[in-house]
Order: C-alpha cells, then sequence, then structure tokens
C-alpha cells in the first residue's frame, strides 16, 4: 500500500505528502531515535510520539516510507514545512500507538 | 568515476534542533552519484550518528566525506572532552546524555553501536581533554 492510499483511509490524515507514492513494506514503532536508525527498516511506517523536528532529519536518513504521529500528538508548522521541503511524509492518527499499529497490521 | 570526490562540512555545536544537515547534505550527493540506495542509508545512518555525538557530547567539529570507487569514507573530528573508555562507549544502552538531551529523543546509547553496524570499518581515537577523531568506510560492492 502506498502512502498515500493509508491517507485515504479514516485513521490516517496527512500533515505533509511530498513523496504519496511510496510503498509501505512494514512498520517500525518507536521513540527513540538512535534505536530507530538502529532496527526499523527502509520502506516501514514509523510510528511515534515525538515531535521534535530531529524526526524528519531520522526518516529521511532511515529511509522509511512514512513517519506516523499517533495519539493526536500535534506537530509545530516548522516541522511540516521542513518534512515537505526534505521529502519525507507525516502523517498523524488520533488513536494510540497500540490502536494505530492494529490498524495497519489489518491494511499491509 | 575515475578521482575520489570530497565533501568537508562543519559541524555547529550550538544548533541542536536542526542538527544534522552535513548527512542530510551528504545523503543527497550520493544519490546524485547514482549509489546503491542500501549503501546510502547506511552511509547517512552512521555519519547522522556521528554528527549528532559531535553536537551533543563536543560542542561541534568538523566532517569529511571522500568516496572512491571501492568505498564512502567518513572521518569525524572534534575538540571536545574525549571518550574516558570507548570500549564502555561502544556497548549499547551506555550513555552519559543529560536528561533534556534525552527528551529530544537522543541518549538511548545506541550511536556509536549503530555506526559500527553500518559500517564495514570503524576506528575511534579518543584523547581525554583533547577530542575524538573517528573514521568509518562503507564498501561498494
Ligand atoms: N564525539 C564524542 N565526544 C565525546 N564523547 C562522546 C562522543 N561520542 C560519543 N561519546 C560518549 O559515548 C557515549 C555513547 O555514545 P552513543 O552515541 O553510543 O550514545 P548517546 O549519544 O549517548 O545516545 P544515542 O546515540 O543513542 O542518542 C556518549 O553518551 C558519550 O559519553
Ligand atoms: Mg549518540
Amino acid at each position: 500500500m502506498t502512502v498515500r492510499e493509508l491517507c485515504l483511509t479514516e485513521d490516517f490524515k496527512p500533515l505533509a505528502l511530498p513523496d504519496g507514492e511510496r510503498e509501505i513494506k512494514g512498520v517500525y514503532i518507536g521513540d527513540l531515535l538512535s534505536w530507530v536508525m538502529g532496527r526499523a527498516s527502509a520502506d516501514d511506517a514509523w510510528i511515534t510520539i515525538m515531535s521534535n523536528q530531529n524526526i524528519v532529519a531520522v526518516a529521511s536518513l532511515a529511509d522509511t516510507a512514512c513517519i506516523i504521529v499517533a495519539e493526536d500528538v500535534k506537530l509545530e508548522s516548522e516541522i511540516t514545512d521542513l518534512a515537505l521541503s526534505k521529502g519525507v511524509n507525516i502523517l498523524s492518527s488520533d488513536k494510540s500507538i497500540y490502536e494505530t499499529a492494529v490498524i495497519l497490521s489489518k491494511l499491509l | 568515476m575515475a578521482e575520489a570526490l570530497n565533501f568537508h562540512f562543519i559541524v555547529d555545536g550550538e544548533d541542536f534542533t536542526s542538527a544534522g544537515q552535513a548527512s542530510v547534505q551528504v545523503k543527497k550527493n550520493l544519490r546524485q552519484l547514482g549509489l546503491p540506495s542500501e549503501i546510502i542509508r547506511r552511509v547517512s545512518i552512521a555519519m547522522y550518528e556521528g554528527e549528532i555525538n559531535m553536537v551533543i557530547h563536543a560542542g561541534g567539529g568538523t566532517a569529511d566525506v571522500n568516496v572512491t570507487e571501492d568505498y564512502v569514507e567518513i572521518l569525524l573530528k572534534d575538540n571536545g572532552p574525549g571518550i574516558k573508555d570507548v570500549e564502555q562507549a561502544m556497548q549499547e544502552g551506555f550513555s552519559t546524555a543529560t536528561d533534556s538531551i534525552r527528551s529530544l529523543g537522543f541518549g538511548a546509547g545506541m550511536g556509536l553501536p549503530n555506526m559500527k553496524r553500518y559500517t564495514d570499518f570503524m576506528k575511534i581515537d579518543s584523547v581525554l581533554g583533547k577530542g575524538t577523531d573517528i573514521t568509518m568506510r562503507v564498501n561498494i560492492e
């Protein structure tokens, strides 16, 4: 499933979608950035509640398909602007991390 | 690619939130060179971890990246406090990061282990009170 297709489902809202045709191949959950870089795979959807700028660099360098900010965590507009300029997709989910993962496991 | 290509960066030690700019630029450069995406990913992560460490633990430094036919080499140099016990610092989970750093998502003690994991060669030269030099290489098959 592509990131754009995921945004068409009711549970995910796009906050930045510069590269919507990216295919999601797996899921990783985590907030510690080095842990994410060590364990996430390329093309994963990365679920987190971290909301600072560094998530954009991490997603770009670890080559994840998108960031999913769960638990209805809000992002500053500078972060979504940065994501747009760096080609990093960010979605939001108002569900818990667990529920977000369960929904994804049914879709993927 | 007959000659080696070199990129030089000054890594600002003041700038916490936007740290990682050199690594993001290197990723872009390597893409333009057409290197395989798995190689780019390994170089990007290893360099980002090293760059962040220079910002968080050493007040900044310099980064040089050399691209040859056979490998991508990353040289990181800082004049920070140095690493007291390199073997201990290399352990997963060892970190001296403060709470404010941890609140940004760093400080898991996974940076140096990641640098080792994603590279084919890594060497740390650190002198207490003087600084740290790190050399990493990722082979291009
Ligand atoms: N360039 C450096 N100068 C001085 N000390 C360093 C440097 N790089 C690493 N260290 C020391 O080594 C420890 C381990 O580094 P490592 O990158 O593995 O973890 P971290 O930076 O604390 O957390 P993480 O990388 O998971 O966010 C650091 O906490 C710090 O004490
Ligand atoms: Mg680190």
